[in-house]
C-alpha cells in the first residue's frame, strides 16, 4: 500500500504511519520492549500447552510415521518400490528434493537478502521463516540420500582417504550438489542458531523452571547483552547474511545444473539457473504463508505480524511469479526457435501429449490463479485468500518439478523405448511423510523456541530510538 | 587472572537507551576505562560512546574463506590430476572450470563457519558464569528492557566510594555493587 492512498490523520492512517516520522509502521502501535518480550516467551514458557498443538502433532507425527513406514520397506526391498524405470528413471525423490529445496530459499531470502537491503519488515517472519528453510532442507537431503539405494554408505559421496583409493569425480553436478546442499544445510543452521543466543538469554531470564533455565542457558552460551558483544555479534550477523546471499542463489543454480549439464530436450537450456531461484523463491514466499497464517492466528500474534507483512510477501510472488511466467515462455519460445526437431518435438508433447494435464495444472496453479489476483490489494491483504493462494502456488511448483523431471523423460529420441510413468503408493507415503516430518518439526520449534526474534523486533520499537538532544552536550 | 574475589564492579541501571548512551559518553569522557554496557538489543550508539569502534569479525571471515578456496581447490586439483586420474567425456584431468563450484561452496561454508566461531571466541562465549548475574536486577531486566553501565574494579580509578558517587551523580535508577 502507498502512502499515497491514506488520507492524513484517518484512524487508519494513524494505524499505519508513524506520525513522528512519517515512517510506515511494521508493528502496531502501543508495543513496548517488556509487551513484545512477554508476548513471545510466554507462547514457549507456558506449562500449558494448547490443546489445538496436541491435535496438530497427532495428526503430523502420524503422517511422519507414515514416511518412517515408507523408508523402512524402502531400505529393506530397494529402489524398486518405487515408479523409477526406464525411460523415467529420475521420479519422486527428484521431484520432492527439488520442491523441498526450493521452498527453503525463501527462508534464507528473508533473512539474509531482506536484512541487506534493510527491509525492517521481514524481522517479525524471519525466524521462523528461516526454521522453514532448515526443515525443508532436511526434508531435502533425506531424498537423494535414499535415492542411491545404499543410503549407508552416503559418505562416499564425501572426498575422504579410503583403503579402495577411489575419489570422488569433481566434474559431476551431482557431486556439485553434495557441496551445495551440505554447505547450505550448515550455514543455514548455524545463522539460525547465532540469530537465537540472545534471545535464549531472555528465556533463561524469564523461565520459571529450574528445567528450563537450565536448558535455555546452555544454549544461551552465557549471552549478558554487553554491546561489544553486540557489535561483533551485529558483523558477524550480516557477514553470515552477506555469505548466505551468494549461496542461496547458487545452490539453486547448481541444482538447475543438475538437469541444464545434461543434453536432453526440456533440460539443456542456460535459462534454468535463473528460472529455478526465482521459482524457488516463489513456493518459498508461499510456504511461509501457508505457515504463517495459521499461526498468527493461533497463537495471536496478529501485532507482530500484520496484514503488511502478509501484503508485502504477495509483492515478492508476484515479482517472482512473472520471472517464472517469463521462464515458461523462454522455454517455449526457445524450443521454437531452437529449430531443433527434437526440442520441438519435446515441448508439444509436454503440453499436448498423454502427460499434458501436468502442464494445464502448472499454468493455472502458478500462472493464470495468483499472476491475475495478486495485483489488488485488497485481495493481498485478505488472509484467507492468501491461505488459499500460497496452497495453489506450492502444488503449482510441486508440478513445475514434475513436469521437467517426467515430461522431459518419458519420450525420448527413440519411440521404441518410449514410456509412462505412474507414481507408486510408496512414492505418495514417501512424499506425504515428509510433510508430516516438516510439520512436527516446525510444531515442536514453535512450542520451544522463540518464533519471533525478540532483540530485532525491539530495535523498531519507537522506544528503541536514541533521542539525539537527550545524549547531545557531552559528546566526544 | 583477575582476581576472583571481592568486587566485580558498580552496576548502574538506566530507564532508557538514551539515558545509558549519555552516562556512557559521560565516563568514558571522566577517564574511565574499564567500562561496559549491557542492554537487550544491539546499540551501536553505547559502543561509540565507550570507544568502542572496529572488531575483528570481518579479518577472521575473510581468513577463513581464503582457507576454504584455496583448501577445496588444492583437493579438487591434486584428486583429477594425481590421485586419481579418470577420463570423463575426454575433458582434460585440470578441469578448471568445473572446479569453481565445490571451492565456491566451500568459501562460503569456510568463511561463514568462522564469523560465527570467530564471534564467539571473540566475545569470549560460551562463559555460562559471569559475576552479573549475580545482580537480581541485572538478571531480570538486562535481556528484555533494562539499560547498564558498569564501571569494573580493575579500573585504575575505582574506588568503591567514589565510583558510587561519581555513578549516583549520573541519575541512574539504582546502583547495585556486584561480586565475584
Amino acid at each position: 500500500m502507498a502512502t499515497s492512498d491514506l488520507k492524513p490523520r484517518s484512524p487508519e492512517y494513524e494505524r499505519w504511519v508513524d506520525p513522528a516520522t512519517g515512517e510506515f509502521r511494521v508493528i502496531e502501535q502501543g508495543q513496548t520492549f517488556k509487551s513484545v518480550t512477554d508476548k513471545i516467551t510466554r507462547i514457549v514458557l507456558t506449562p500449558h500447552t494448547p490443546l489445538g498443538w496436541f491435535g496438530m502433532f497427532a495428526v503430523f507425527g502420524a503422517l511422519a510415521t507414515v514416511l518412517l513406514v515408507a523408508v523402512t520397506w524402502l531400505f529393506l526391498v530397494g529402489v524398486g518400490i518405487w515408479a523409477i524405470t526406464q525411460p523415467v528413471a529420475w521420479g519422486f525423490a527428484i521431484i520432492n528434493f527439488v520442491w523441498w529445496i526450493g521452498i527453503g530459499h525463501a527462508g534464507t531470502l528473508i533473512s539474509a537478502i531482506l536484512l541487506l537491503f534493510k527491509q525492517g519488515w521481514r524481522n517479525s517472519i524471519n525466524r521462523f521463516a528461516e526454521a522453514m528453510t532448515i526443515f525443508a532442507v532436511v526434508c531435502a537431503g533425506m531424498f537423494p540420500l535414499i535415492h542411491v539405494g545404499r543410503p549407508w554408505l552416503g559418505y562416499w559421496l564425501f572426498p575422504y582417504p579410503n583403503t579402495m583409493t577411489v575419489w570422488p569425480q569433481f566434474r559431476s553436478p551431482l557431486l556439485w550438489d553434495v557441496f551445495a546442499v551440505s554447505t547450505y544445510a550448515t550455514i543455514s543452521v548455524v545463522f539460525w542458531y547465532i540469530g537465537m543466543v540472545p534471545d535464549f538469554g531472555t528465556m533463561r531470564d524469564r523461565a520459571k523452571t529450574r528445567l528450563a533455565q537450565y536448558c535455555y542457558g546452555l544454549i544461551a552460551l552465557g549471552w549478558r547483552g554487553s554491546v561489544r558483544h553486540w557489535m561483533r555479534y551485529e558483523t558477524a550477523s550480516l557477514l553470515l547474511a552477506g555469505l548466505a546471499t551468494p549461496l542461496v542463489l547458487s545452490v539453486h543454480t547448481v541444482i538447475s545444473f543438475d538437469f541444464a549439464v545434461a543434453v536432453l530436450p526440456g533440460w539443456h537450456t542456460t535459462i534454468f539457473p535463473p528460472y529455478f531461484v526465482a521459482g524457488a523463491i516463489y513456493s518459498g514466499f508461499a510456504m511461509v504463508l501457508t505457515l504463517a497464517i495459521p499461526l498468527r492466528r493461533f497463537y495471536h500474534l496478529e501485532a507482530l505480524v500484520t496484514e503488511r507483512h502478509i501484503d508485502n510477501m504477495g509483492k515478492v510472488m508476484l515479482a517472482t511469479g512473472f520471472i517464472v511466467a517469463y521462464g515458461y515462455g523462454m522455454e517455449a519460445f526457445m524450443a521454437w526457435y531452437s529449430a531443433s526437431h527434437w526440442e520441438w518435438f519435446m515441448f508439444w508433447n509436454r503440453v499436448f501429449g498423454p502427460m499434458g494435464w501436468s502442464y494445464w495444472v502448472l499454468i493455472t496453479c502458478n500462472l493464470a490463479i495468483p499472476l491475475t489476483t495478486l495485483w489488488s490489494r485488497k485481495l493481498r491483504t485478505n488472509i484467507s485468500f492468501m491461505f488459499f493462494i500460497s496452497i495453489v502456488v506450492n502444488t503449482g511448483m510441486w508440478f513445475e518439478r514434475f513436469v521437467i523431471v517426467v515430461t522431459s523423460l518419458y519420450r525420448d529420441f527413440l519411440p521404441s523405448s518410449w514410456g509412462t510413468y505412474r507414481a507408486t503408493k510408496w512414492d505418495y507415503m514417501t512424499y506425504v511423510g515428509t510433510l508430516g516430518l516438516f510439520t512436527t518439526l516446525f510444531l515442536l520449534f514453535v512450542r520451544f523456541l522463540p518464533m519471533i526474534p525478540m532483540s530485532e523486533i525491539r530495535l523498531m520499537l519507537p522506544g528503541a530510538k536514541i533521542k539525539p538532544k537527550a545524549v547531545a552536550g557531552s559528546g566526544d | 587472572m583477575p582476581p576472583r574475589e571481592g568486587t566485580y564492579g558498580l552496576l548502574a541501571e538506566f530507564e532508557t537507551p538514551s539515558d545509558l548512551v549519555r552516562a556512557a559518553r559521560q565516563a568514558r569522557e571522566d577517564g574511565w576505562r574499564r567500562l561496559d554496557c549491557y542492554s537487550p538489543y544491539p546499540l551501536e550508539e553505547a559502543a561509540e560512546a565507550i570507544g568502542f569502534h572496529r572488531n575483528k569479525v570481518p579479518l577472521i571471515t575473510l581468513i577463513g574463506g581464503l582457507m576454504g578456496v584455496a583448501a577445496m581447490f588444492l583437493l579438487e586439483t591434486w584428486i583429477s590430476t594425481l590421485a586419481y586420474p579418470v577420463n570423463i567425456a575426454g575433458r582434460p584431468l585440470y578441469s578448471w572450470p568445473a572446479f569453481i563450484v565445490p571451492a565456491y561452496e566451500w568459501t562460503i561454508l569456510w568463511a561463514g563457519l568462522s564469523a560465527a566461531f570467530g564471534m564467539l571466541a571473540l566475545n569470549g562465549l560460551p562463559a555460562l558464569y559471569h559475576p552479573l548475574f549475580n545482580a537480581p536486577n541485572f538478571r531480570d531486566g538486562a535481556t528484555t528492557d533494562k539499560f547498564f553501565l558498569c564501571l569494573e574494579a580493575l579500573d585504575p580509578k575505582f574506588d568503591l566510594i567514589e565510583a558510587r558517587k561519581y555513578l549516583e551523580g549520573l541519575d541512574p535508577v539504582s546502583v547495585v555493587e556486584v561480586e565475584y
